[in-house]
Formats: structure tokens, sequence, C-alpha cells
């Protein structure tokens, strides 16, 4: 099997902020083959260091975007940029789009990435996931296990 | 040109979320505010009640950024109040454990934050493109500090190695050794990286500012040390708010810090450094020399080459540390809770950051208050704002932007660091 990184992205403390963090820990727990489970939270810089190496490379972050709460979406990310409004107020100088195009610039990207948003409601102070985020967590962590699945076919 | 407004909603390339807005009204500049709207924090109301053990890592979710700087202060600041010192190999490992920040954190700032500014660049990502061996090696610099980082805090974004009387754990020598030949290859690539950004333009904006920052007899301050300034104040760092004071200001969640009778005043490498330039390590102020970049150092933007050079000293002080080192006899020394109060603080990556706690007999924390680098720099920053539109009012407001842009970045403000509750509703 090829070498598939998945990172969790994002603040525990900030609501839905912790999607990807949780999301990694649940795909951690599943124990779906030779796969690095990495929580990440911080500055974007130090994701191309994490990522180095690796052939799959799978990312799960809450994004914003004109779709309602809980929508999960899914970008192929080898070939094209994030859409940049995923991240509108990012509370880092530089977050995980920049770090994905400065990887892509410095030839340092993964042959292989997959962006997985999933639309938050509420990114205060606090833990706790929204209901309508929580609610469609199955769905993306079933997309993650089928492209997971696909790269152990290859 | 005569009525206009400069204001840019969101900042770019600054830890935070924060805007400026800057109004110029029949030729003069009026209004002008630096607007922090990151979510007030509640940290000095929810460390109340926790016990002092735990200071130290709830004070590093502060900050993703400079968690080191919050954890030094917190831990002396415990410490002072429990009456113990951390002496010896234990406080060397400490400044150990802050080079790695100061190195993550400058590199960061330097390469792909400020650099972008001064080539024209809207981001980090063009200058990858154009000067992508710098980029490259500035990464890998910047991975160094990190590195550091986890090999002494247990990890790099929040540590979770550090306690109130030393660590949980130390790294063996050998552990640390091993760093030794990166740190070299670190040291001559921050040498170079100082020299490209001295050749930078810098805007002619001098002022005389009130520069204030932590010494020490014998070393660059990192932690611990003495209140000085540029005027003259030289005070223990329990007497910090006798001098200054915080106020709250209608247009941001973040307190403005002023010298009391006096007013501004300025943290960060530009005071560290124009206030101890002698105690930096000898290649730090070699190249300094050789740039001619001497103290007192008066303009803002030339901050990039004193982060530069205080990338240098880092590395040195880094290696000097390494190469002493001899494992602690304890990873802490002893501390048991007794009523009382303590101060600390320390020099983050952006400046000084000051705490004070009061804790109950049974080690109960009562009371905390946390002035961060941010808050203190923010009215020398509007401060600068207002200077330079008044003296840039020509400039076409898409120019006129960016280098007030410029000129907050000059600071590296740390606005999610900055932010904090000023009225507290209190039980």
């Amino acid at each position: 099997m090829n070498n598939t990184i998945l990172i969790g992205v994002g603040n525990e403390f900030r609501s839905d902020d912790a999607v990807g963090i949780l999301v990694a820990r649940e795909i951690r727990r599943r124990h779906l083959g030779e796969i690095r489970i990495l929580e990440f939270e911080g500055n974007g810089t130090s994701l191309l260091d994490a990522w180095d190496g690796a052939d799959n490379l799978l990312i799960v972050d809450a994004v914003n975007a004109a779709a309602p709460p809980g929508s999960v979406l899914r970008f192929d990310v080898s070939q094209s940029r994030l859409p940049v409004h995923l991240f509108p107020q990012s509370s880092h100088g530089f977050g995980v789009a920049e770090a994905i195009e400065m990887a892509r610039l410095l030839h340092r990207l993964p042959p292989t990435v997959f962006f997985y948003g999933i639309v938050g409601e509420s990114f205060e102070n606090g833990q706790g996931l929204s209901d309508r985020v929580l609610k469609n967590i199955p769905d993306l962590l079933q997309m993650i296990e089928e492209d997971v699945h696909s790269f152990a076919l290859h | 040109m005569k009525n206009r407004v400069v204001k840019v909603d969101t900042l770019a390339r600054v830890e935070g979320e924060g805007g400026i807005f800057v109004r110029i009204n029949e030729g003069k500049v009026g209004e002008v505010k630096v607007r922090i709207y990151e979510p007030p924090r509640f940290f000095e109301a929810f460390l109340r009640g926790r016990d002092f053990t735990e200071v130290p890592d709830i004070t590093a979710r502060i900050c993703g950024i400079c968690p080191v700087a919050y954890q030094m202060s917190s831990v002396t600041a415990m410490e002072d109040a429990l009456g113990v010192t951390v002496e010896g190999p234990l406080r060397d490992l400490r400044r150990l454990l802050y080079c790695g920040e100061w190195i993550e954190s400058h590199v960061l700032h330097i390469a792909m934050l400020h650099a972008p500014d001064f080539l024209g660049y809207d981001d980090a990502l063009i200058m990858a493109r154009d000067h992508p061996d710098l980029v490259k090696k500035a990464l890998k610099m910047k991975k160094i500090g990190n590195d550091l980082m986890i090999a002494i805090g247990g990890r790099e974004i929040h540590p979770v190695n550090v306690r109130v009387g030393g660590f949980y754990r130390v790294p063996r020598k050998a552990d640390l050794t091993k760093f030794l030949d990166e740190l070299r290859w670190g040291l001559d690539g921050a040498v170079e990286l100082t020299k490209v950004a001295s050749t930078l333009e810098f805007p002619p904006f001098e002022y005389e500012y009130e520069f204030v920052s932590l010494t020490r007899p014998e070393e660059y301050p990192m932690i611990g040390g003495r209140f000085t300034s540029t005027r003259g104040i030289n005070i223990a760092i329990k007497e910090y708010e006798f001098y200054f004071e915080e106020r709250h200001v209608p247009h941001s969640n973040a307190l403005h810090s002023v010298e009391k009778g006096f007013g501004p005043y300025y943290v960060g490498p530009l005071a560290r450094f124009n206030l101890n330039f002698d105690r930096l390590t000898p290649r730090a102020q070699e190249v300094a020399r050789e740039l001619g970049v001497l103290p007192p150092v008066k303009n803002p933007f030339r901050s990039i080459i004193v982060r530069g050079i205080e990338t240098i000293f880092a590395y040195e002080e880094a290696i000097k540390i390494i190469e002493g080192y001899t494992l602690p006899d304890a990873p802490s020394i002893a501390v048991e809770p007794t009523a009382g109060i303590g101060f600390g603080a320390s020099e983050a990556p952006r400046g000084t950051l000051y705490h004070r706690y009061r804790i109950a007999d049974d080690g109960q924390i009562l009371d905390a208050k946390i002035v961060p680098p941010t808050s203190q720099n923010l009215a020398t920053i509007e401060a600068d704002l207002r200077r330079f539109a008044a003296a840039h009012l020509d400039l076409d407001r898409e120019t006129l932007t960016w280098k007030l842009e410029q000129a907050v970045r000059n600071y590296d403000p740390c606005i999610s660091c900055a932010t904090h509750m000023v009225t507290l509703i209190r039980e």
C-alpha cells in the first residue's frame, strides 16, 4: 500500500473548528490499515514537513462556505487550488490553503491530495460541535474510508 | 485625495483577526483605529480557581505561535509567589526552549509575513515562486526551531513538558547534541537571511520612541531581569504596574497599555536590541556592525533586520547552551503551595509579556493578570499609522493602504494574544 497520511486541522477550543481534529481521532480509532494520522493546530508552514514523503495526503478541516452548516465538501487538490473563500478569516498568518500552494510551488506536494471540508456553524471559543456538523460526520467518515480503500487497491 | 478613508477589514499576515481604519479629512489625518475583533478571551477569569500547577498548560493555549512565552512568564511568576528560583541547567533548558520559539517565530515573520511587503508581493506564495531557494531555506531554518521545541517541550504547538519548578522530564545530552549540526547550518542561514533583509528598501520613518525591554546584566534578555527603558526606567518586574497601565478603548477588544505620565511605548526586537546590544552573542554583534545596524534603531520598518540579528543570536545561544549542557540533578525543584503574590515577565518574540498571580495557601489561583506584548504596542502602532499617513497623503489609496498594513506588520502583532475582556463579571 502507498504511503498515506491524514491530517485533521483545527482548534479543539473553537467549537466547530474542532471537527478536523475529532475526525482524525475517529479515523485513528477505526484502524484503516497503514495510515498515518496527525492532529494539527498552528502554523501552516509546519504542514509541509508533516506530509513530507507521503504519496496520498488527506486533509480534514472546518470551512466557511455558502452552503448550509454541516455540508461536506471534497476537493481534489492535486491539480487545482482550493477555493480561497473557504478560509475568509484564517486566524493564522499562513494557513492550510497557503501551505498547499506553497508546497505545490516548491514541488513538495504529494501526488494525491484530497481536502475534505465540513461547513462550520460556530467558531466561537468553547468546546462542542453544533448539531448540524455532528449529524454529517458519518458521511464525511464514509467518504474518507472509500478514498483510503481506493488507495489500497492501487 | 482630500477626504478619504483607508480601511482594511481583515489584516493579512498577522496572527489573529484585526483591521485598520484611518480617516483623512480635508487633507488631515482624523480618526485612526487598529480594530481588534477576535472574540474576547477570558483567560484571566478562567484561571481563577485553578491550581497553581496548571498555569503553564492553560496559558500556553493563549497563543499557537508563542506558547513558550506564556509558559515562561507564568511559571516564573508562580515561582516568585512560592519563593523559589529555578537556576543552573534547568534555567538554561528554559532558555534553549525559548530559542526554539524565537527561531520559528522570527524566521516565519521575516521570510513569510514581512518580506513580501518590501518586495511588493501580495503574499509569501509569489515569493516562493520567484525565490524558491530562499523560501525552502527559511522553511528548513524554521523547522529547526520547531524541532528544538519538540525535543524540550514535548511538542511544538502547546509544549506540555514545562512545570512550575522546572520540567517534567529533561533531555539527555545526546538528545540535544544531535541538533548541533543543524543549528550551525541554521546560524549561517540566519546570517544570510539577515543580509538579504538589510538590502530591502526602507521608508524613512524615524521617531523618538520610548523603548521598553527586560534587561539582565549577564545575558540578552529572554526570561526575567528588570524593566528598563530609553527614558531611564529601571525597575523590578514587580513594580511594572506602578509605571505602566492598561486602558480600555472602545474600538478594540484588546487593551492599550501606556507608561503612566508619559504615553505609548514600544516593546519587541527593536527595544531589546537598542537596550541590550552589548549582550548579544558575538556573531550577532559582528553582523550588526558589518551591516551598520547599530543602536538606536528608530525606524520600525527596519525591525525586519533586527529580527534577523536576533535569529542569529538565538541560533548561537542554542549552540552555546547545548555545548555546555549538563544533565540537571532532577527535572524540577520541589515547590509547595503557599499563599502569596508573584510577578513574572519574559521576552516573547514580539515583545515583553507580563504576568501576575495571587494564590491561596492551598495553591488555588485567586487572581491573574496577563499583559501581552501586542496590547503594549497597540497605542504605538496607532501613533505610527497616524504619523505615516500624515507624511504620505500624496500616495494613492492602494499604495497608502499597503504601506499602512506594512506599518502594522512591523510589530509582528499577535492579535489573538492581545484580546481579552476588560470588564469581568464578578461573582
